[in-house]
């Protein structure tokens, strides 16, 4: 069963019934969802999560649905590594990778789409719907699939092939719009109000957006149930952001962990920052900003969230960041070169955060750090392409081999000595 | 009659202007503000527009030439990732 008992307004906090309802009726602030804390806490024990599912169902009381109505693709419970190799790399003593590029469809946004399905079904939609440059499309179209609910993906008309694969794969009503990136949010909107679906992120986001909290939940379990000193968080709507540090204060709040003392910290791409530059100005109200940058799957100019997140880290003390898209694109060659883990663009937004707050003393060397890595490298090669090392092209003779690998060697000594005499 | 939330943001060089008063007098457009923060580097307002659907599209329009930038309150972009 559910413990969720109401919704509530992040605002005012006036209460509302479970519905489809997303904002509320007196300040039109957003809705959350709320839970009896007191009867979770008498059911969720350490050892009753440990007896539970390796994904995120184990979970099941803290999540705002009903487990019988699960789509379950086997989303959640990722591997969070100890990242020794990049720690020595950025200059940090013990850095952890939570490795979310291995969800089902290779991104975090499986674990939403999850909570966001099941709560669906349990409304009694048929249909389920979103709007995506690209993993929440992927997520919802299998997803979707899985279930045999009607599956409206909505994409720009601009959206790289691998892109659209990724969705039209799971045969969905797959819809690519032309118009500006406003117009496409204009019309979603517009849709989510006639159409009846659930709208992912729309007309169920209060439910979809907890989905997030499971990441918590299973940092803290995974480090023994804990919190880590430090997390750098890819931020886009800030959603992610502050659902991990709820998911934390919800531990401690049903008696699982001490209470968190963990700083949050965010990463967003330099061409896409109204968060990150915001927390810089030292204001909670950000400007939105047209997005121009390669890590797509954050670009969002206007986002929902923005003020939460910033609130989250003046809570926590934490911080933002931002990065370049070369920075971007290196860190994904580090963090590969360094862990064997090929993230997204996002991936790469969070490490060349990660890399500038270590170089500027934001986070400490002996902090403890998560580094959250949200999405699978293969949905963006183009951005690594033309990046990478030529690989040696040889005839079938093991000479030849031997003596273009001699080339290869010599040539790099020559780049290296020519870097050192600069 | 209709009424449609919206988000208006400023930048600095317009938090000074009468805007909202503005609109409501070449408007046939009831405004109702119900959150609003304003600094030094931005404001931002979450209106609710009364009035016939046209005469509501068209104060927006205006307001977006004015160089508001108008906005669904709640959500932001719902185009994500």
């Amino acid at each position: 069963m559910s413990y969720a008992q109401a919704l509530r307004c992040r605002e005012c906090e006036r209460e509302y019934p479970l519905d489809p309802a997303f904002f509320c009726q007196f300040c039109f602030g957003p809705l959350e969802v709320d839970y009896d804390y007191e009867a979770i806490s008498r059911v969720m024990t350490r050892e009753s999560v440990a007896a539970g599912p390796p994904t995120l169902w184990r979970y099941a009381p803290l999540l705002p649905c009903d487990p019988e109505y699960k789509v379950d693709l086997g989303t959640g419970y990722t591997p969070l590594l100890r990242a020794d190799r990049l720690a020595e790399a950025i200059g940090l003593d013990t850095l952890w990778i939570k490795n979310d590029t291995v969800n089902p469809t290779w991104s975090f946004k499986d674990r939403v789409v999850s909570v966001a399905i099941a709560r669906a079904r349990q409304f009694g939609f048929t249909g389920i719907a979103c709007a995506s440059t690209g993993n929440l499309a992927n997520s919802v179209a299998a997803h979707g699939a899985h279930a045999g609910m009607d599956t409206f993906v909505f994409i720009p008309d601009d959206l790289e092939e691998g892109k659209v694969v990724g969705s039209a794969i799971y045969s969905p009503a797959l819809v690519m719009v032309r118009g500006s990136y406003d117009d496409v949010n204009r019309m979603c909107t517009e849709l989510s109000h006639d159409q009846p679906w659930a709208f992912v992120n729309i007309n169920v986001r209060p439910y979809y957006a907890e989905g997030s909290r499971t990441l918590a939940y299973e940092v803290a379990e995974q480090l023994g149930w804990r919190t880590p000193d430090h997390c750098v968080v890819p931020m886009a709507s800030g959603s992610l952001f502050t659902k991990i540090w709820k998911g934390f204060k919800e531990l401690h709040q049903v008696g699982l962990i001490d209470e968190p003392q963990t700083r949050m910290s965010g990463s967003q791409a330099a061409g896409c920052s109204p968060i990150s530059t915001a927390y810089a100005e030292g204001t909670l109200n950000f400007r939105p900003q047209k997005p121009n940058t390669i890590a797509r799957s954050l670009a969002i100019g206007n986002p929902a969230d923005g003020f939460y997140a910033l609130k989250t880290m003046q809570e926590t003390e934490g911080g933002a960041e931002m990065a370049t898209d070369q920075e971007i694109i290196d860190a994904v060659k580090l963090l590969a070169e360094t862990e064997g883990i090929f993230a997204e663009t996002a991936g790469g937004v969070t490490v060349a955060c990660l890399k500038r707050m270590v170089e500027s003393g934001h986070i400490r060397r002996d902090e403890e750090t998560v580094a959250f890595i949200t999405g699978g490298g293969l949905k963006t090669i183009e951005a690594v392409q033309g990046q990478l090392t030529e690989p040696l092209r040889v005839p079938a003779s093991s000479d030849a081999f031997l003596e273009a690998l001699e080339a290869r060697r010599a040539t790099e000594a020559g780049v290296a000595v020519a870097a050192g005499g600069a | 009659m209709a009424k449609q939330h919206v988000r208006f943001t400023f930048e600095p060089n317009l938090i000074q202007e009468p805007l909202i008063y503005q609109l409501g007098h070449q408007f046939e457009v009831i405004t109702n503000i119900r959150m609003a923060d304003v600094d030094a580097s931005v404001g931002w307002v979450v209106l609710e527009l009364e009035g016939e659907p046209d005469e509501i599209e068209r104060s927006i329009e205006w307001a977006r030439s004015k160089g508001v930038r108008v906005d669904e309150p709640t959500l932001g972009d719902v185009v994500e990732g």
